[in-house]
């Protein structure tokens, strides 16, 4: 396919118009729509207002709740572990604290455990993929905290509540805007580049849905800086970490108290019994189950796993009728598909900018009424249709250099740059084709301000859990959310340990779950939790022989 | 919401490598030797799971920041090894790939909290980089385009600072480490460097402290309680009438 700049020719002509009125575009920027219009748009063009992308669970403890399709197939699948295959009465770890996920939440939850008094020897982190192969890892755009003298944390809490449509639990989005201040003195103290000015003060951008500018940067690779620092401490003092090793599904004991898990080594498919006083869920998001069809911003291990063992433990969850569908995942080129440009780019001042050149929307909406807004325009024509039938509008980014000055873009904006670049698109000068994709799961297991979750043992912190973010997370607020919840996790575990007695164990909650999917005549096909996606091609699969 | 305002939308579908195929043609790869046809236009990553590979090693966040998928290869009848990430890079006819699932590198073990930002700090625990022969191997062979060997080359004259800033966009995949003729990790030398600079050498914020102290004291509890305490109707209100920073031409 012949391409100018990066993109086809009948790309070019709506990019030509894109620039033909990027002066007055900037000069008279669309005003952000009141709670009423939000309303409106989000209930016409947001999926989580959709029919037929949710129905009701008819299992377990939030039976008759409303769910997304993909979570439910879950929770409604057998556990994948049959308890006749599983001998607990050979203990293979002891422990005291067992971290069950290795990306940011488990992490800052080793770190702080040790510093409450767990010894090192008895935490044990146990992960999917490597020690950091997280959505942490992959968080761009920055972290909200509220320290500036125009902001103050009262502002961050009330844009953290109105964002999520009043629906967060009043106690937890308070300790995510009370603790911030502090998470970011611990990671300037780890040793945490941040962006700064010449005295030392923060630079701090604007995020959608917040009124003040409180997002603190790391260049675009905010969330690799912070995990790779926090890696590296947990690495200096030696905290064990079992990697490629998931846990499959919770172990109890007979006082209903969790007591550990049963880990499975992707690599051997021994099953290794972990015993733990308390047990700590960190094991992140579902992007990867692709709900509602959406591509995804997020990693490989993303399947959901910590939801469904909590479930068939007896755990309830909150708000899982919600997604997050980030608004700017890439639409163009084909290989950059469901990939995220990060929201630091609007926050620069970068506008979103239909087929004919014209804007639409007041570019730091909250998320999920910015995706509304991108959905609308492509439904009613007005966006860009690629060749490979991925409709997208213009994020215009050459904006940002007019603004900020030339160099802005690739001193502040490296690893976008550098993705597009790959594809001879050069985002400096060209404007970028975007379409919303899945990107964060606002609910989960439902914890209180201590981390607790409804079940004895259990802790949770990060992206499994639900309560922070209400039905709609903000920009800036999961990097903070792993931190404030971690570090809650590690120090309440920690004092959760002291005290723990742990009976005999037992797996005897598998059982139960089978027979309350007799019960209510469901008769599943699957198992989960999945462990990892499956993306092989269709042929393959239709041809494997199950010999070997 | 009545059901008449609902509207049913079509779904953006996850693309099927086959109907990619379709329209772009097929091209020959051969993984780890064994050869495969699959459709131009997938990154090499897409073109493994395509050919019928499951990944549980050598896949990560699939974005480019995880470091998890180094690749190296080779096209047909070339002089030169390619290096890159199996998630970025788009397969190319004739390319005979293959994974590092790991890398055997060793990290110093230090307690930032004992250690200063001295001249001689980084060599002395990493000692091996004045061993480096300038050969640049390692900034041939990284994936993000850094100046590898010009950041070693820092860390050796004791340039923190520098050394913290040409190696900040590192995903510390290793393939530098893997091809260094003098041993060198070089992404655990710059994980030393960026630490002592963001923890001793910038400038720490004044403001950030202010706050911290507020907080202690207690400052914002009582309107944070009072906000939890209102109604949604009053909440609302407050919320609805904020001034928004960004609005005014902030950012």
């Amino acid at each position: 396919m012949k391409t100018i700049e990066g993109y086809p020719e009948y790309m070019m002509k709506s990019i030509k118009l894109v620039e033909k009125k990027r002066e007055k575009n900037m000069a008279e920027p669309v005003k952000p729509m009141s709670l009423k219009d939000r309303e409106k748009m989000l209930s016409k063009y947001h999926p989580d207002y959709m029919v037929g992308t949710k129905r009701k669970l008819r299992v377990g403890i939030d039976k008759d709740k409303l769910l997304y399709n993909g979570l439910v197939d879950l929770l409604e699948a057998k556990p994948v572990l049959d308890t006749k295959d599983v001998d607990l009465s050979k203990i293979d770890y002891e422990v005291d604290l067992l971290i069950i996920g290795g990306g940011g939440a488990g992490t800052v939850a080793a770190l702080f455990a040790y510093e409450s008094g767990v010894p090192l020897d008895k935490i044990l982190i146990v992960t999917k993929l490597r020690h950091g192969d997280a959505n942490s890892m992959m968080a761009q755009g920055g972290i909200q905290a509220a320290d500036r003298p125009e902001d103050n944390p009262t502002l961050h809490y009330l844009d953290i509540y109105g964002g999520g449509h009043f629906t967060n639990k009043p106690e937890l989005a308070r300790a995510l805007a009370l603790d911030a201040p502090g998470i970011i003195k611990w990671h300037e103290d780890l040793g945490v580049m941040y962006d700064r000015h010449e005295d030392g003060e923060f630079q701090e951008l604007s995020g959608g849905g917040t009124c003040r500018n409180r997002m603190h940067s790391c260049k675009d690779y905010s969330g690799m800086e912070i995990m790779r620092n926090i890696r590296d401490e947990s690495r200096n003092l030696e905290i064990p970490v079992l990697e490629f090793c998931p846990v499959a599904e919770l172990i109890m004991d007979d006082k209903g108290q969790v007591a550990g898990g049963v880990a499975f080594n992707l690599e051997t498919f021994e099953y290794y019994v972990i015993r733990a006083k308390a047990t700590i869920l960190a094991t992140g998001g579902s992007g990867r189950l692709h709900l509602s069809n959406y591509p995804t911003t997020n990693h490989y291990g993303a399947t959901g796993d910590g939801l469904v063992m909590a479930y068939h433990a007896g755990a309830n969850l909150l708000d899982l009728d919600t997604i997050q569908i980030h608004p700017t995942g890439d639409a163009y080129p084909e290989p950059l598909v469901g990939i995220l440009s990060t929201e630091k780019i609007r926050g620069l001042g970068a506008i979103p900018i239909n087929k004919n050149g014209d804007p639409f929307v007041f570019p730091l909406e909250p998320r999920d009424v910015e995706s509304a807004s991108f959905i609308k325009e492509c439904k009613e024509g007005r966006g860009i249709v690629t060749p490979t039938g991925m409709p997208g509008v213009w994020l215009d980014t050459p904006m940002i250099e007019i603004l900020h000055g030339e160099g802005t873009i690739e001193s502040k904006l490296a690893g976008e740059v550098r993705k597009f670049k790959r594809f001879g698109i050069d985002m400096t000068k060209i404007p970028i084709l975007v379409y919303p994709t899945l990107h964060y799961q606002n609910g989960g297991v439902e914890i209180n301000e201590k981390t607790e979750t409804k079940l004895p043992g259990l802790f949770g912190a990060g992206e499994v859990t639900g309560g922070v973010h209400g039905k709609n997370r903000l920009m800036g607020n999961s990097l903070l959310d792993f931190n404030v919840f971690g570090r809650r996790a590690g120090i309440y575990a920690a004092k959760y340990v002291k005290k723990a007695k742990i009976g005999k164990l037992t797996l005897s909650h598998l059982d139960k779950y089978n027979k309350m999917l007799e019960q209510a005549k469901i008769k599943p096909t699957k198992t989960a939790p999945i462990i990892l996606p499956e993306y092989r091609g269709e042929m393959t699969i239709s041809r494997a022989l199950d010999i070997f | 919401m009545s059901k008449k305002e609902q509207v049913i939308l079509e779904e953006p579908e996850v693309k099927k490598a086959e109907d990619v195929e379709k329209k772009a043609g097929t091209l020959e790869v051969f993984i780890m030797g064994k050869s495969y046809k699959v459709p131009a236009g997938l990154t090499i990553m897409k073109a493994l799971e395509y050919a019928g590979y499951r990944y549980i090693r050598g896949c990560g966040c699939r974005a480019g920041f995880c470091g998890a998928c180094s690749t190296i290869y080779r096209l047909e009848d070339e002089q030169k090894l390619g290096f890159d990430l199996a998630c970025q890079k788009v397969v190319e006819d004739k390319m005979y790939l293959v994974q590092l699932p790991f890398v055997p590198a060793a990290k110093a073990e230090y307690d930032i909290e004992k250690i200063r930002p001295s001249e001689s700090k980084i060599l002395e625990y990493y000692p091996e980089i004045a061993r480096c022969v300038s050969c640049n191997t390692c900034s041939k062979s990284c994936p993000q385009d850094i100046e590898v060997m010009k950041y070693i080359q820092r860390a050796i004259r004791g340039d923190i600072e520098k050394c913290a800033e040409i190696s900040f966009d590192c995903i510390q995949c290793g393939l530098c480490a893997m091809r260094c003729p003098a041993d060198i990790k070089h992404y655990h030398v710059s994980q030393l460097a960026r630490r002592l600079r963001g923890k001793y050498i910038d400038t720490r914020s004044k403001n950030l402290s202010k706050r911290i102290k507020e907080i202690e004291n207690r400052k914002y509890d009582s309107e944070i309680e009072k906000m939890i305490k209102m109604n949604k109707q009053e909440i609302k209100e407050l919320y609805k009438n904020r001034k928004i920073e960004a609005e005014e031409g902030g950012s």
